[in-house]
Parts: structure tokens; C-alpha cells; sequence
């Protein structure tokens, strides 16, 4: 870890006029991934901007227009338990707490969780070719050990996964992301905040050099009668999915007025098929409509050999987390996981 | 006063948890010496080759940076390998750090940046300008199978002996038995991942005189080490490590973090600090990759007619490290005919280490697999076919047992468990969506003593202390042996001092393979007894008369007094016998050694039977270890609590060697590539369930004084094969290969 000045921003213009005082800097949330990055010697600002003690952005409210919006500065943590989320969007809340660990939790933030760096082991051996670490380099993942990389949305440049487990929620939720930054502020609808690798996937997202996120809304809708959020990983807590799915389903009866589906751990973003989707709407609520849903998602994916399995199991998944949704007690607190 | 209540059996608190709970304990990275320079290591980048110029000029330009030392300019060294040989090094050359430019494995230390700070030092490491020549290398075993070769003899061989030789004729006896099964294990590096980092404090106190803290499972081996490598005089070297973060083998040989703090304190004359960080923890020993192939057979009463179990197991190039893999199945199946089989194959690795059941967890897990698949094979339950085949001698030397409750293990933990509930066919039993399976397996590890010695004083005030050189690994040594002392001489916990980790105190050999309660216990439990003599005969001639006429055999010791056992008023305190004693400390040490003689009669081993359900979950394999019930006969418990948590970490170990615990290898770039505890899986609390232990009753009189065995290890060693069995009788999937990934049951 390099030497490095440290700035509190006070504001939001305060911490775009630091960060833009010249040099290599970085904003600075929970630190819970950025600060790792600089131990290992991968990312070397000579300046921090603290974004924690910015004015406003440390709320959960209700819109004018009915859904929610979550501070970018409020932790993780304090999101899932917060009783609006967990009431009206239990959804977010379990996908939220299907992450990290508490302690990780309670210091990592909204705004930072959605641009946190990919979790290639490769990425995070400054000695070994990495496209996304040194454009150009070469992808060490893909003749290495690929266990835990992409299936779908896949470069010969970069295989990687997007590691979070909030962002499949709020992928499925249909969130925004709210950002203001040198020139202004903007919101990017959450399915094009991030990207694939193409041959620059030195870019996780659409966000722009100096950008702050300020805030993530929530349409109103939080499916929160018909939800689930499944996680298959490789040990019960503590390890980022090789598979996720976050469902949200409005039923009539047993037809399917509204189905939202999203996969973690497949992609190098939170991977959502629309036309799956509309497929669904209509069709009656059973594992033959979510297993050819599942067939829709998956089309195209391409494993390597050593996750090649990721396929069948995102389906088995997908079927599954479908039919948990169905049946609300499965999600309530201390009901017994499926898994 | 109330009746005495022996030490020996009672399940005393760890006297030092209240230290660490708290954070007051401290540990060899934990000492603030005035001036203390810090040292971080820098490695290397490539798996093989040679450093052609190493430009330290940027680091050093650094404001606080002292120096940089290289293979360049470290100060000279001892000469021969046996100046760096340590008490558990194998045959061959002791990796010696900064040597020269050669490159030996990736993550070789090859300089140490000492700084100021911690900080500066670890940015100064970074500031390197190192030109490598690459040369071709191989880090992958199995590839490298056809060059597998017998393994060289040396020192180590005598704790771990090679394979016996072959009994019968394996071929013609396996070819003729109607029950035949085979199969092949594969076994991927584990790192012990011990949670203290590795640290060494070395505090300079001039003239020759070093104090290091270090973080080790044997104080004077790193003594030895350190005054032979660096030409000082033992009694200048004092090496203290009254705290250790877990080591479960891999503080048993001396870690470059020693050396170069030893060095740079040597040559900067200061006190330093050298801590590695987690990523390097992944760059000294590990457990050895390891590939089996397994052929048993069994005529059909189930009677195991052969056996025949080869392994090959990986080692460094320069140094051949062994363990025992194949000497167990026929410890417990008597059959006619076997074929043990040991070879090793030289990769561009550091040397692997001992890791908790070195040998044992690995062999044993292919065997109990592959008498799984047999008593599948034969229709015989699997419990059952262990009853049939049970003997009391070791037929593989041919040796009687010192004792051996094993059945008393199958019969308790099956009862415990409800192996009765069990239906043999696979898939067949259910719970909701899951499947449910039950599997058992045997366990065993020998039961070893080495020599030691330990010092008792007693003092004015009638308290106790003992000194003895070895560590507490965080296994319960320190409370364990004050319950000994205690016991010895009739006094509460409360009035013995057990002080220890230092190698200014009676020699203790390393600390490991479940020997410390055996080995130090009976130093401890020998100069207690002596102890007892000394303040019989000094209560003799005491005024007064009091013990008359009697022997030391008439009396007992009890709550700090002497008494005739039959006449109770007839007793001397301890404080009047120093009294009469001018005052001054009874002081006395012994040597205890194994009664080699003796014990050569015998083969020494502790057992267990272990008990596994698992559930698994049919469409997404996802795994759960629900309950498990391991039964252990280890000889005398000295403190059950601390032997059931010792047996607990071993059934956890189990959970992760079969499930979740890998070291992940890149072969094409020669390297691990999860250094680090996000990615490198151990279990965490969701994982494990219901766990039970039951300490089976045995005596002993033949291992040693104390009639222990240890438990360091036994825990571990049947777990793995009972989870594979249980998932093998819930799926119909035998999956030989370590750690089951839950995509491999899809
Ligand atoms: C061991 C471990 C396990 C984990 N497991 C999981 C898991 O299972 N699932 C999961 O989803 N996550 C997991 N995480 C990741 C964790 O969720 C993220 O590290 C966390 O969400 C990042 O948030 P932060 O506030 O700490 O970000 P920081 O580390 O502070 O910042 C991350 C990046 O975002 C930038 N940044 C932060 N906030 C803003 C903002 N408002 N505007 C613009 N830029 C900003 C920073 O400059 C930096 O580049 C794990 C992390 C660790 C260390
Ligand atoms: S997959 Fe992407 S992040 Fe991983 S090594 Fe390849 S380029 Fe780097």
C-alpha cells in the first residue's frame, strides 16, 4: 500500500472539487473492498476522498411516487433491517443479507457495494496477466482455474462475475441508480449501470470518472407477497455465490400476472432475460413454466471446463427459488433455508 | 475439609482463557520493544528459475527504510545442511533463505525490505526492480505420477516408519476372493491457515544476546536452529512463545520469518519484528497432494482377505518429506495378504509439513472409503464387517495392542447414533426434498512418548511450580499439566504454576502428533513424584516425630498436607516442611524416557468409530453434515473438556477436509491462487450441526506413566471417509476426490 493524503468531504460539490483537485484519486466509502485493493498493491490513489460524513445521502425514505429510496451512504446492513425494506421489499433485504458477513455488512455501503471489483482470483494476483487489472495483458482465467467465473455475457477478453448479491435484488426490483457528478447529475436504469467485458473489461460499469452515487430508488412494486432469493455457493455463509437467483412473482391465483427473474454469479453483471419474463406472464404458476423460463435465461451460456456445471445448476436453481416464491412461509424469518 | 477430588478427570476451564478471550494474552508478534524496526518479506513472482538482478535503490531511497537485505548482501552463514536441519526436518537439504539467486518455488522469500514501520516497510516491498530468468517447471502431481520414486531414509523415518513388507501373495489372494473392490483417491494442498500470523520479535540485547519471540510449536528447536545457523552460543539464544494462535503442524519446523529476523537484528544490531501476512502463509509447508489406489477383497463371510494400498505423495526437490499413508489398514484388518506401497514425486513446491493427522486423515480416508464399498459389495453392514475383522493384535507387526476399546467405540457410537435406523440401499431414505444418508468410519493414530524433562519447585508458601520448555498450541497444555502436577502432590489447581515456553526451561521435544500429554505429562507426573519422596523424607526428620515408623507408601498427600493415610492426625503441612527445610525451596527435575524396552512389546494406538448423517439436497447437491457422533478410546482423559474440544476441532477439520477446504493451484503458472481466508473455504458456523463425543473407558498401564494417549489428532481422522460413506449411501455416488464440491453430486 502506497502513501496517500486523506480528505473528509463535507458535501456532495465538496467531494467532486477534491476529487477533482488533480491526481490520482478514489472516494471512499466502507473501504471494505477498496482498501483491501490497495493492501494488495492493485490500486494506488494518492488521495482519499471520505465520502461517510457528506451531508444527506444517510437516509431511507418513501417517494412521492410510491417506492423507496436508499441513501448511498446508508451500510448495508442498516438497509436490510431497516422495516420499509424488509416489509416492502424483503426481496432486497435477503439478498442483501445472503452477502459478506455481519461485520462486513455493517461497514460496507450501498453505493460502494454496487461498484465493488470482481472476485477473479487472478484479478487479485498483481503478478499474474489480467485484462481487467492491465488491459492487454491477457486473461489468465481462461485456460486457468475457472470454477468460479462467467457462463453467459463472456469475452475472450475476461470471464469474470460480478460478485454482488444486493445488486441481483435490485436487478430484479428494477431499481435506479442515481448519481451526480462534474457535469451534473442523471439516473441510470439499474439494467445499464453494469456492462459486460467486450474487450475493455477494465470497465465494470457505465459510470463515469469522478461520478457519485448518491442514491438507488426502488419502483413501488417490491413483490414482497411472492419473492425469493436463493444462493448456491460453497460453504453455507461467508462465500459469494456460483450461482444466485432473486424472484419476484404476482400471481392471480395460480397464473403468473408479472414474473421478475435475475441470476448472480453467472455474468460479469446481474444477468436478466426479458423475454423469459414475458413468457411467463400468463402462464401458470408450476416448475414446467419455470423450467422452460430457465431454458430461455440460459440460452447461449458457454462453460469452460472447469464450470461447465454452473449451467444445469442455474436451472435446477432458477426452478427451484420459482417454486420457494410460491410459498411466502418458506421466506419468513427462521423458516428453514431450502438449502 | 472435603474430601479430595483427583485433578486427573476433571473438566478444568483453560486456565489462560480469561488472557485471550480478553486480549490480554500476547503473542510473538505482540511485543513493543523500544526501538523496533519492522521487516516484511518480499517473494517470488516466478515458480522457477534465477534471480539475474535484484535493484533495491528505489525502496532504500525511502526516508525510513534501513535496509534491504537480498541473497546479495545477507551476511555469511552456516555452511552444511545440518546446521539448518530442525527436529522435524526430513532427509535432505533444509531450504536455506536468500541462499543465493536460485528460484526453488513460487512465494520464495527472497529479501527482506526493515523499515521503521510496518507500512513503510510493506510499500518499500513493492518498490523492488527484480529481473527473473524462468526456467520450466512442474507443480502438478498428478501429471507427474510416472516419475513417483521410494522415498529416502533418514531421521524422521523413525516416527514415521515405511510401509511393512508384503505378507502372503496379495495378487493371487485378491484374483481369488469373491468380493473385490478398487479404487483410486486424489487429495488436493491444503495450507494450515492457522489464525495467528507467523511472527518472530527478535530483541537485541547486545553482545551476542538475542530474546526472540516465535511464534513455534518448540522452543528449543528454534533455539537450536538459530544459534547453529547464526554461529551463537546456546544459553545467548532464549526463545519464548508462551502463546500460540494454533499451529496444527506448521510451526513445527522454524519459518523464515525467524531467520530473517534473526538476521536483520543480528546485522542491524536493533530489535526487529518480521510478521508475514495471510497471502504468505501460503509460502512454507502444506499438506502433501496425494493420489491412492486402493484393491481389498473379502471372501464371503466377509472375512478381508488382501489388501493392497499404494500411495504417491508429493515433495519438494529438495528435501523428502513422508508420512504415513499406508501402515493403517492392516493395523486394524488382520488380512493374509497385503501390498503397502509409498512412493513420493519431487515438484517445484516448498517442502510439505505435518498437518494435523499427518498421513493418517489421508490414508484412512481411502481405506474406510474402500471398506465402505466392499461391505456394499458384500451385503454386509458395514459396522458388521469392522466386528467381524476385529483384532486385538496388530497383525501388521505382529504385536499385541497396549489396549484397544475400538469395539466398545462401534458399539457406543452406534448406539448413540441409531445405526440400527439405517437402510443399506442407497437413496432410500428421505427427508423432504432431501436425501438422507448414514455412513461410518474407523479412526487411528498412534500412541507415541518421546523424552522430556520438567522442574518442580516448592516454595514457603506450600505453592508449586513447574517448568518445562514446551508450547501450549492452544490445545489445554497449560491446564492439562497443572492438573497432573496438582494431582501428583494432592494440591488445587489453584496452588501450581505451570510455567512453560521457554527455552531456558527444561527440555520439551516439538510439540505435535498427539505425544505432549504422554510426553511432558510423564516428566511432570515423575518429578511430582519425586517431589513427594523429597517432602516425605524431609517431614521425617522433622521434630516431633510424626511419621515415625511409617513409609512413604503409608502416607498420602492431600490439600497441601502429609498425612498417614490410616491416621489423619497425623499429618505436616507443606509450609512446615520448607520451614524445616531452612526455609529454603525443595528443588528438584527429572528426565522421564519411554520404557523402550517395554513398549517395543506393544503396538499403541488410540481409536474411534465415527457416526455421520448427512442430508443432500437431489436437484442442486447442495450438502449438509447434519449430525455426526464420534466414540474415542484414547486411554486415560486427564480433562474432558478440553479433550472434547480437541476432539470437536477434529470433527470440524473433518467437515472441511471432505467439503469445503482447498488450496487452489494454477499448474500452467506454478502457484496457489487463493491466498487468502475469503477464498480458501474453512467451515463456518452455518455448516456444522450437531456434533457428540463419548470418551469410551480404557486402561493402560503399558503406553506410559499417566495412561494417556493423546487426542490431538484422532478427531480428524474418521470423519472425512463417514461423510463420503454417508453421501455415498444417501446418492449411490462414491466420490473419491477431496474436498467434495456439492456440483460433483448434480
Ligand atoms: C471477505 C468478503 C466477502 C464478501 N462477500 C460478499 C458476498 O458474499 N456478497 C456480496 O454481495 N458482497 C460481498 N462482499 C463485498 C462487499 O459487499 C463490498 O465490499 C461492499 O459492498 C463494498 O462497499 P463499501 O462501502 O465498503 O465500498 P468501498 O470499498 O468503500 O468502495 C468500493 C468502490 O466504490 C467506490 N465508491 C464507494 N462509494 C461510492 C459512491 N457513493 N460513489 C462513487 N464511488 C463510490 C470506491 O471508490 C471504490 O472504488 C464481500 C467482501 C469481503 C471483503
Ligand atoms: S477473467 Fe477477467 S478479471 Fe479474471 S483474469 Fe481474466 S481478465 Fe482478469
Amino acid at each position: 500500500m502506497n502513501n496517500f493524503t486523506y480528505k473528509r468531504a463535507e458535501s456532495i460539490e465538496d467531494a467532486l472539487a477534491q476529487n477533482n483537485s488533480g491526481g490520482n484519486s478514489s472516494y471512499l466509502a466502507g473501504g471494505t473492498n477498496l482498501v483491501d485493493l490497495m493492501k494488495y498493491d492493485l490500486t494506488r490513489p494518492d488521495s482519499l476522498v471520505d465520502l461517510n460524513r457528506v451531508d444527506g445521502h444517510h437516509e431511507i425514505y418513501e417517494t412521492p411516487e410510491g417506492g423507496l429510496l436508499l441513501g448511498a451512504f446508508v451500510t448495508n446492513a442498516d438497509t436490510a433491517w431497516h422495516p420499509i425494506v424488509e416489509e416492502r421489499y424483503p426481496l432486497l433485504s435477503k439478498a442483501i443479507l445472503a452477502g459478506a458477513s455481519a461485520q462486513i455488512r455493517n461497514m460496507a455501503t450501498n453505493g460502494g457495494n454496487l461498484l465493488q471489483r470482481t472476485r477473479c482470483y487472478y484479478f487479485y494476483d498483481a503478478n499474474v496477466p489480467c485484462n481487467k487489472r492491465e488491459p492487454g495483458s491477457g486473461c489468465s482465467a481462461i485456460p486457468g482455474y475457472n470454477r468460479i467465473m462467467a457462463i453467459l455475457g463472456t469475452s475472450e477478453s475476461c470471464i469474470a462475475v460480478f460478485p454482488s448479491d444486493m445488486c441481483v435484488g435490485l436487478a430484479a426490483l428494477d431499481a435506479t441508480v442515481h448519481v451526480e457528478g462534474p457535469t451534473g447529475s442523471r439516473s441510470i436504469p439499474f439494467a445499464d449501470f453494469h456492462r459486460l467485458p467486450g474487450d475493455t473489461p477494465e470497465i465494470d460499469n457505465t459510470l463515469l470518472p469522478g461520478e457519485i452515487i448518491t442514491g438507488i430508488e426502488l419502483p413501488a412494486n417490491g413483490f414482497s407477497k411472492n419473492y425469493s432469493y436463493l444462493k448456491l455457493r460453497d460453504r453455507n455463509s461467508y462465500a459469494f455465490a456460483l450461482v444466485s437467483v432473486a424472484t419476484g412473482l404476482e400471481l392471480d391465483g395460480n397464473v403468473i400476472r408479472e414474473a421478475r427473474i435475475a441470476l448472480g454469479g453467472v455474468a460479469h453483471k446481474p444477468w436478466r432475460v426479458r423475454e423469459a419474463e414475458e413468457f411467463l406472464a400468463g402462464k401458470t404458476a408450476d416448475a414446467a413454466s419455470f423450467g422452460q423460463a430457465a431454458e430461455i435465461i440460459l440460452r447461449g451460456a458457454v462453460g469452460f471446463p472447469h464450470n461447465a456445471f454452473k449451467i444445469e445448476l442455474a436451472k435446477r436453481a432458477i426452478v427451484r427459488n420459482c417454486m420457494m416464491a410460491l410459498d411466502p412461509e418458506s421466506q419468513l424469518p427462521g423458516a428453514q433455508p431450502s438449502v | 475439609m472435603e474430601p479430595y477430588k483427583s485433578q486427573i478427570g476433571q473438566p478444568v476451564s483453560r486456565l489462560e482463557g480469561h488472557l485471550k478471550v480478553t486480549g490480554t494474552a500476547r503473542y510473538a508478534g505482540d511485543y513493543s520493544v523500544p526501538g523496533l524496526l519492522y521487516g516484511y518479506v518480499i517473494n517470488s513472482t516466478i515458480t522457477k528459475g534465477k534471480i539475474i538482478s535484484f535493484d533495491t535503490s528505489r525502496a532504500k531511497a525511502l526516508p525510513g527504510v534501513l535496509e534491504v537485505f537480498t541473497h546479495e548482501n545477507r551476511p555469511s552463514l552456516a555452511w552444511f545442511d545440518l546446521q539448518y536441519a530442525d527436529m522435524d526436518a526430513p532427509p535432505g537439504s533444509p531450504f536455506r533463505p536468500l541462499q543465493d539467486a536460485d528460484i526453488l518455488y513460487n512465494g520464495q522469500p527472497i529479501g527482506l525490505v526493515v523499515a521503521e514501520t510496518f507500512e513503510l516497510a510493506r510499500y518499500a516491498a513493492t518498490l523492488m526492480d527484480i529481473e527473473y530468468e524462468e526456467e520450466a517447471f512442474d507443480t502438478d502431481l498428478r501429471s507427474q505420477q510416472h516419475l513417483a520414486r521410494s522415498p529416502k531414509i533418514g531421521m524422521a523415518t523413525m516416527l514415521k516408519p515405511l510401509p511393512p513388507k508384503p505378507k502372503g501373495n496379495f495378487e493371487k489372494a485378491f484374483n481369488a476372493s469373491p468380493n473385490q473392490v478398487s479404487a483410486e483417491f486424489f487429495h488436493g494442498t491444503e495450507h494450515h491457515n492457522p489464525l495467528e500470523l507467523f511472527a518472530t520479535t527478535t530483541v537485541y540485547e547486545g553482545k551476542g544476546k538475542l530474546t526472540i519471540y516465535d511464534k513455534t510449536q518448540g522452543t528449543i528447536n528454534s533455539q537450536m536452529y538459530v544459534a547453529n545457523i547464526f554461529g551463537l552460543k546456546f544459553k545467548n539464544v532464549r526463545v519464548i512463545s508462551p502463546y500460540v494462535g494454533g499451529a496444527f503442524g506448521s510451526a513445527l519446523r522454524p519459518q523464515y520469518q525467524l531467520f530473517l529476523s534473526v538476521m536483520a537484528a543480528l546485522k542491524l544490531e536493533r530489535s526487529v519484528l518480521v510478521t508475514l501476512d495471510r497471502h504468505q502463509m501460503f509460502t512454507f509447508g502444506h499438506r502433501p497432494p496425494t493420489v491412492q489406489r486402493t484393491r481389498f477383497s473379502a471372501d464371503n463371510n466377509g472375512i478381508i482377505t488382501a489388501l493392497n494400498h499404494l500411495a504417491i505423495g508429493e515433495t519438494s526437490r529438495f528435501e523428502d518429506y513422508t508420512e504415513v499413508v499406508v501402515n493403517w489398514s492392516h493395523m486394524l484388518y488382520p488380512a493374509a495378504n497385503t501390498l503397502m506401497q509409498y512412493k513420493l514425486v519431487e515438484l517445484d513446491v516448498y517442502s510439505p509439513l505435518d498437518m494435523r493427522a499427518p498421513g493418517g486423515v489421508t490414508g484412512m480416508h481411502a481405506i474406510e472409503s474402500t471398506i465402505d464399498e466392499l461391505a456394499h459389495k458384500s451385503k454386509i453392514d458395514p459396522l458388521q464387517l469392522r466386528l467381524t475383522n476385529y483384532t486385538e493384535i496388530d497383525v501388521s507387526l505382529n504385536r499385541p495392542y497396549s489396549s484397544k476399546e475400538l469395539r466398545e467405540c462401534y458399539l457406543q457410537g452406534a448406539e448413540k447414533f441409531g445405526w440400527d435406523k439405517r437402510n443399506p440401499e442407497p437413496r432410500s431414505m428421505r427427508r423432504g426434498n432431501k436425501l438422507v444418508g448414514y455412513g461410518m468410519a474407523t479412526g487411528i493414530w498412534e500412541a507415541n512418548q518421546l523424552p522430556a524433562k520438567a522442574e518442580a519447585i516448592l516454595t514457603g508458601d506450600g505453592k508449586l511450580k513447574i517448568n518445562s520448555a514446551v508450547t501450549d498450541i492452544g490445545t489445554g497444555t497449560l491446564t492439562v499439566m497443572t492438573q497432573i502436577a496438582a494431582d501428583e502432590l494432592g494440591l488445587p489447581v489453584e496452588d501450581v504454576e505451570f510455567a512453560y515456553g521457554d527455552s531456558k526451561k527444561p527440555f520439551a521435544p516439538i510439540q505435535g502428533g498427539s505425544f505432549t500429554v504422554s510426553t511432558v505429562g510423564s516428566a511432570v507426573k515423575a518429578v511430582g513424584a519425586a517431589m513427594r519422596k523429597k517432602l516425605f523424607s524431609i517431614a521425617k526428620k522433622m521434630k516431633g516425630g510424626v511419621f515415625d515408623g511409617a513409609d512413604l507408601k503409608d502416607v498420602s498427600f492431600e490439600g497441601g498436607r502429609v498425612f498417614i493415610t490410616n491416621d489423619r492426625s497425623r499429618s505436616v503441612s507443606f509450609q512446615e516442611i520448607i520451614a524445616a527445610n531452612d526455609n529454603k525451596p525443595v528443588k528438584l527435575s527429572k528426565f522421564s524416557v519411554p520404557s523402550i524396552l517395554k513398549l517395543k512389546k506393544y503396538s499403541r494406538a488410540a481409536h474411534s468409530a465415527v457416526f455421520v448423517e448427512v442430508e443432500v439436497d437431489e436437484e442442486l447437491g447442495v450438502i449438509n453434515v447434519t449430525r455426526a457422533v464420534t466414540a474415542v478410546a484414547a486411554g486415560k482423559i486427564i480433562n474432558p473438556k478440553t479433550a472434547r474440544s480437541q476432539i470437536l476441532g477434529g470433527m470440524i477439520w473433518g467437515i472441511s477436509k471432505a467439503l469445503r477446504e482447498e488450496t487452489i493451484q494454477d499448474d500452467g503458472l506454478g502457484k496457489y491462487m487463493n491466498q487468502n481466508l475469503s477464498e480458501y473455504h474453512i467451515p463456518v458456523h452455518a455448516d456444522i450441526h450437531e456434533l457428540d463425543v463419548i470418551f469410551v473407558d480404557e486402561k493402560d498401564t503399558v503406553v506410559n506413566e499417566l495412561g494417556t494417549k493423546g487426542v490431538g489428532e484422532i478427531g480428524i481422522v474418521g470423519m472425512p471417509p463417514a461423510i463420503t460413506n454417508a453421501i455415498f449411501n444417501a446418492t449411490g455416488k462414491r466420490i473419491n476426490q477431496l474436498p467434495i464440491h456439492f456440483d460433483m453430486l448434480l
